[in-house]
């Protein structure tokens, strides 16, 4: 009577996952199949190496002195993914700066303050990408704050952008960490030694919070680097590497399958880095601006 | 303060007047720069005519039938895509925590449902029109195999059934994130102790499971219905213009294109905060049930 009841449970178990799998799977084999099709007739990696090595002249890049154009003549799949990773790094870098210090000093010194920064941090779920992205825009495109008119401005507004949308997970991962280490006594000992401010924070908080910030890290990078939405309304010149997916998209047609793969290859990797880091603290579950 | 440090166990009576929260400001600042002002200017967007003048005409604008629907569209998909990607999310949980599936099997499925979770956007919507376009893989191995024509029976991938299809395939992986380790904190003693007290399975997850389980669920659930809300690239990628979601006749707003009304185009964005806030307020409300229930 158990051994049929388990049996029963086992069997939905399985027939439930056998759905879930197919479900997740299926797209993925067929969008491979269709990527491996691109000479008629053969099965070959074609499409692949259409975007990994042509470069399209139509769209390459003006030269420009600025940092962040990026033109080194490359085939668009290398510079967009360079610029979308140079902003991803430039968004953990802002990000840690950020979250870093004030997660630290509300546990240490301002506890009261707690609340109201948990409550800033959650606020960008109430905020869809679309909705920043608009907001932005139409605050620091005209007078009095004209970001958008200069590269470093709109570089800045990205990265703010992206630093706020991942702000839910970058505080809640470092506010985790914090609580796994004794703060207080850590910042005692480094003050008693003669530590300045500085020096507790980089050289002692920091590194006892390095699982907790590179998880919060790898999230950003995983978030920022397919990011389309607020990419695309800042660079219409489509620089970001979502862009350009979405103008592959609308110009070929076995590409964007290959690229299709080679994004969830990409995502795959950040996932199981993710995963090695945070172990324990089993934090992979994100969701960016869509 | 050095001697707060020096004799931890007295506490200050009195603390005199701090200066601490300054170490706040630089927080403060930023979120204000890049959260509050641009809601800010939206909100005060939605509230304004031309001239800057009070007024009420860009919510009432938002009542035209073309908005109205896509706003309809917006949360229709929202609300099938949260509760069927929760329903199965949470089986595809309940499978792999106390279906007696192999731990390997329930490793690979949190594994892909991470990277599932997180692959929305652009890609994803490729991988589906190849399955699910006009000439895509389904379509035509039923049609040459079974003799049914989905696209003659009405089925279209750039409809919002299309979307729906497309969003299930991050939501009900993100579920299944969210809720193993509620399942996991259902103590396998409960179930013991349930049998002991001559109850069958059935009753334990009537009476026990479920009820234990259900805030989190639903708090997951609006979780998901924000999620597919705010989702722009997905839609845009999939059905262009043929769909009319609300982040889409935003996206249209923001370029400038047809009926331009600077006005409208903050109501609208202000009516979307509006709708995730209260999902989310909702979300806090059943958060604290969750504490309050397991405490």
């Amino acid at each position: 009577m158990t051994g049929q009841r388990s049996l029963a449970i086992r069997l939905f178990a399985w027939a439930i996952f056998i759905i879930c799998a197919a479900y997740l799977i299926v797209p993925l084999v067929t969008q491979f199949d269709y990527s491996l099709r691109a000479r008629r007739g053969e099965i070959g990696f074609t499409a692949y190496a259409n975007v990994l090595s042509i470069p399209e002249p139509d769209k390459v890049l003006q030269v420009q002195t600025s940092p962040f154009k990026i033109n080194l003549n490359l085939p668009r799949f290398y510079s967009s993914l360079l610029f979308s990773c140079l902003m991803a790094v430039l968004t953990i870098i802002v990000s840690t700066a950020i979250v870093v210090p004030t997660a630290y000093w509300v546990h240490l010194r301002v506890p009261r303050l707690k609340p109201v920064v948990e409550f800033f941090t959650v606020l960008p779920f109430a905020i869809p990408g679309i909705v920043l992205t608009f907001g932005l825009l139409r605050t620091y495109s005209g007078p009095p704050f004209s970001l958008t008119n200069t590269e470093l401005g709109t570089v800045a507004l990205l990265v703010g952008g992206y630093t706020i949308a991942v702000l839910p997970y970058t505080y809640r991962s470092v506010d985790i960490g914090l609580r796994a280490i004794d703060i207080r006594t850590l910042t005692e000992a480094a003050r008693s030694l003669g530590a300045g401010w500085p020096a507790i924070i980089l050289q002692v908080i920091l590194p006892n919070l390095r699982v907790a910030v590179l998880s919060a890290a790898l999230l950003t990078f995983a978030i920022a680097i397919g990011e389309y939405t607020l990419a695309n309304f800042l660079f219409p010149d489509e620089r970001a590497f979502g862009s350009y997916m979405a103008s592959v998209g609308n110009n070929k047609i076995f590409e964007p399958a290959a690229l299709t793969i080679i994004s969830f290859v990409l995502v795959w990797i950040l996932v199981l880095l993710i995963q090695r880091v945070g172990r324990g603290t089993g934090q992979t579950q994100m969701t960016g601006m869509r | 303060m050095d001697t707060a440090i020096a004799a931890p166990k007295a506490k200050p009576a009195s603390p005199p007047p701090s200066w601490a929260w300054l170490g706040t400001l630089p927080f403060f600042t930023f979120v204000f720069a890049f959260l509050l002002l641009p809601s800010l200017t939206i909100m005060a967007g939605a509230f304004r005519d031309r001239d800057g003048n009070f007024t009420l005409d860009n919510i009432a604008g938002l009542f035209q039938p073309l908005i109205l629907e896509s706003y309809r569209t917006s949360i229709e998909l929202s609300v099938v895509t949260a509760v069927v990607g929760a329903s199965l999310g949470a089986l595809l949980a309940y499978a792999i925590t106390w279906g007696g599936l192999s731990g390997r099997i329930r490793s690979g499925v949190i594994t892909f449902s991470s990277v599932a979770a997180n692959f929305g956007g652009i890609p994803l919507a490729f991988a589906f029109i190849t399955l699910l376009g006009r000439t895509g893989a389904l379509p035509v191995f039923l049609r040459n195999t079974f003799g049914i024509d989905l696209y003659a029976a009405g089925f279209s991938i750039y409809t919002v059934q299309g979307l729906i299809l497309a969003y299930l395939y991050f939501q009900f992986p993100l579920m299944l994130l969210i809720m193993v380790p509620a399942f996991d904190g259902l103590k396998r003693e409960w179930l013991e102790a349930a049998a002991n007290l001559g109850g069958t399975t059935f009753d334990f997850w009537r009476y026990v499971g479920f009820p234990i389980l259900l805030p989190s669920f639903l708090g997951a659930m609006v979780l998901l219905f924000g999620n597919a809300f705010g989702a722009y690239a997905t839609a845009e990628a999939l059905t262009g213009s043929k769909v009319d979601v609300v982040t889409r006749v935003i996206s249209r707003q923001i370029r400038g294109d047809v009926l331009y009304n600077p006005g409208l185009s903050y109501a609208l964005a202000f009516g979307m905060v509006v709708i995730l806030a209260i999902s989310i307020a909702l979300y806090v409300w059943l958060q604290r049930m969750t504490a309050r229930w397991l405490r």
